[in-house]
């Protein structure tokens, strides 16, 4: 057969890998600020922007959108035409995917620092650029099945089946947790309340994980580490099973996030079960990448590459142990809303996320730039420093994680808890301050790379395009007599695509239709009311400051939560709660209960001077609450958005609403002015007072009705 | 437009769970006999794909 010329495009691969590297940094950078920030609160800087609650998400979102995100999409630019023997499909997607991508980035910065946040974990992005992802993923998946369809080669290798699995469950997680209603041309509400929303959230949450973070590395893991160690993968039959479990059960696991919540008991369950049986593919998975590398081991000692996708490849495994451990409802007990969650997230994110997409580079750049690698040696003691970086992030927050236990579930003899919670806070800050130099030392780690990178591709010349040839796929294909029915699958990426989309889709459904469609599962409680118009505003604020971040509002049914907190929380009284606020680290002590315990004036001089209120309280102030006048002006399309929601406002209600606002506002300006506190009425300080002090005061009034 | 439960209660529950376990024991059975029983030539040809590039 009469073999086809073509040439393989490095330009995009090359952007790709020079957006990974910068942005990395950014989102690195933005997390050793957020992590000393909590030891030493004065890095809050005292203005808005620059808040923990604020910066938390920037430095979520750049390390797994931007740097995770760019990482992903340079191996795939990059493999893809090489293991289908032709181009990409269009040139201009691939050049609207990569400059699209980064300007969604750029946006999300400005508006998460700017307080224009959903919320919700790693969805904190609004609805504008909710829609943007959504189109520039579907142009990248456009490309990929394109690429896919005028390939060369019959065989669709285990890392495009990985790239494939993760484009479809990203878009379908992604557009579920998305549906909000906007109210405004940068703010929405959930379409979700409460338990709802928050099942909804963590099965999006956990499977961001899942298809963002894991299956998209694991194809470059099945790519890079043949390649880096010139040998084939240990076992294509172990990968072909690697997958189909994983990808299968990995969407059931999000319930695991929500272990002794208002979730129903047997939503719980089945996460927790089909969490541990995760295990197994995980390991598969990781086994598979280390044996590959059986008799090479001496490579190891010297190739810094496979040094960091061996440590990756750990870190993987010990991060796929530690999950399934943390889905056991005593396990969960205590590392639920502590350091613990912190340290098993940044395992995964600093060794596997990172380890990975660094062997990736140093494998890669010398290539685009037809040369050597600048420095070994550099790239070794990278290796060290980053290692050590990990070791000395992680184990403070283990030890973290442990301390706040036993302090919280301290009783002394006579039945009264023994600690305070702010003894708890301050016995934290020397950890976080640890943790806080692990994460430098993993960035200064991450600089010697760069300047490592950039001096080998100064050493180099940009090589733009790699011609090659090959035979053009026979239109009439007859199998093999004895071909089995999954190398069928194989050579129909569209089957597979859709088979993919079918395991993670019943997976959904299953998980959650009951909760979704059944009154019964979540009690109505006759005396929780919707909120109030100022109370709306000062939930609005409190979503803005990100003080979800900090701040849970979720009692467990523990005696040390339920004496510390009051009465555990109940699935009926967050069904006005677009979004659910239920938060998943406990910084600060939790506010389910918060209203009515202190007068106004405790929380206005706490939110001007936390420490005033609070001595050793690492929260920070916030001024400005105190002199921005609230925008009354949206009050009618709040109410508007929220009735289209659910909520049962009167019809009407909007003509009332602003006199409403004000009348309470009165009120709480009135109540502080007693104790010789002047504040004008129309400040931001007093709706969210009256926020604060709603919370959780709907059941106190009276028992649970009906169920 | 507004996010409604549709049913009241829902009877047998606990099907649920089961539905997805021997949904995935299945699929997991299948694939396993399917990997064991793919010929060596197939899967020789396939692992050498990433290496195999010009």
């Amino acid at each position: 057969m009469e073999l086809e010329k073509f040439s393989y495009d490095n330009r995009i691969p090359k952007l790709f890998a020079i957006a990974t590297i910068t942005w990395g940094v950014v989102g690195m950078l933005a997390g050793v600020i957020a992590a000393f920030q909590l030891a030493f609160p004065a890095l809050n800087l005292g203005i808005e922007y620059t808040t923990f609650g604020r910066l938390r998400p920037v430095h979520t979102n750049a390390v797994i959108f931007a740097f995770v995100g760019n990482a992903i999409f340079t191996a795939v630019y990059y493999s893809l035409p090489r293991l289908l023997k032709t181009p990409m499909w269009n040139n201009t997607l691939s050049k609207i995917h990569f400059w699209g991508w980064q300007l969604i980035i750029v946006a999300a910065a400005i508006t998460l620092l700017a307080g224009y946040t959903t919320s919700k974990e790693y969805a904190e992005l609004e609805w504008p650029i909710d829609i943007a992802i959504t189109v520039i993923w579907v142009i990248f998946g456009v490309n990929m099945m394109g690429t896919i369809l005028t390939r060369r080669e019959r065989h669709l290798y285990v890392a495009i089946w990985f790239y494939l699995a993760s484009w479809v469950t990203v878009a379908m997680l992604h557009i579920v947790n998305s549906f909000e209603l906007p109210y405004s041309a940068l703010k929405s509400y959930s379409w979700f309340a409460g338990v709802q929303d928050a099942l909804v959230q963590w099965w999006y949450g956990h499977n961001a994980v899942a298809f963002f973070l894991t299956t998209p590395f694991l194809g470059m893991m099945y790519y890079f580490l043949p390649k880096a160690a010139n040998r084939p993968i240990y076992s294509y039959r172990l990968s072909i099973i690697h997958f189909w479990s994983l990808i299968f059960i990995y969407i059931w696991a999000g319930p695991h996030h929500l272990l002794y919540t208002a979730l129903p008991e047997w939503a719980q369950a089945l996460g927790t079960t089909l969490s541990l049986m995760l295990l197994l593919p995980s390991w598969g998975g990781m086994l598979n990448g280390l044996f590959t590398l059986r008799g090479a081991w001496d490579k190891v000692r010297e190739d810094p590459v496979l040094k960091f996708i061996v440590v990756a490849v750990i870190c993987y495994g010990m991060a796929t142990f530690e999950g399934p451990m943390l889905s056991l409802k005593n396990v969960n007990a205590i590392s639920h809303y502590s350091d613990w969650t912190v340290a098993h997230v940044h395992i995964g994110a600093l060794g596997w996320n990172g380890f990975l997409t660094f062997g990736m580079l140093y494998w890669l750049l010398p290539r685009l730039f037809n040369t050597k690698l600048y420095s070994t040696k550099l790239a070794t003691t990278h290796f060290l420093i980053g290692t050590l970086g990990i070791i000395l992030y992680a184990v403070p927050m283990y030890w973290a994680a442990f301390r706040t236990y036993f302090m919280m579930s301290a009783f002394t003899p006579e039945g009264q808890l023994q600690y305070q919670f702010i003894d708890v806070v301050q016995s934290m800050v020397p950890f976080y301050a640890l943790r806080g130099i692990g994460g430098t030392i993993y960035l200064i780690g991450v600089l010697l790379m760069v300047y490592n990178l950039i001096k080998t591709a100064k050493s180099g010349k940009f090589v733009a395009r790699e011609e090659a040839s090959a035979a053009p796929l026979t239109k009439t294909y007859t199998a093999p007599k004895k071909a089995h029915w999954h190398s069928l699958i194989e050579r129909k990426p569209v089957m597979l695509l859709v088979l993919s989309f079918i395991a993670v889709a019943i997976g959904g459904l299953v998980e959650m239709v009951p909760t979704f469609l059944v009154k019964e599962n979540v009690p109505t409680i006759a005396s929780v009311k919707p909120y109030t118009p100022l109370e709306l505003h000062g939930r609005d604020i409190y979503i803005k400051e990100g003080c979800n971040n900090c701040h849970t509002q979720m009692i467990r049914p523990f005696r040390y939560e339920v004496a510390r907190y009051g009465d555990y929380s109940k699935a009926g009284e967050f069904v006005y709660d677009f979004p659910h606020l239920w938060g998943s680290k406990r910084t600060g002590p939790d506010l389910a209960r918060i209203g009515g315990k202190y007068p106004d004036s405790w929380h206005f001089n706490h939110m001007l001077e936390p420490t005033s209120m609070a001595p050793g309280s690492v929260m920070p102030p916030y001024p400005w609450l105190f002199e921005k006048e609230l925008n009354i002006g949206s009050t009618n399309s709040k109410i508007h958005a929220m009735r289209k929601l659910g909520v049962p406002y009167e019809k009407g209600y909007e003509a009332q609403a602003v006199a409403d606002l004000k009348k309470q506002a009165q009120k709480i300006s009135d109540n502080l002015a007693k104790e010789k506190i002047k504040i004008p009425s129309d400040r931001e300080i007093v709706a969210l007072i009256a926020y604060l002090q709603r919370l959780g005061t709907d059941i106190k009034a009276s028992k649970i009705s009906g169920k | 437009m507004k996010f409604i439960n549709y049913l009241e209660k829902i009877n047998g529950i606990s099907i649920y769970p089961i539905i997805s376990l021997v949904l995935f024991l299945t699929i997991f059975v299948v694939v396993v006999i399917y990997a064991l029983r793919a010929s060596d030539k197939t899967i020789s040809e396939m692992e050498n794909l990433p290496l195999d590039e010009n």
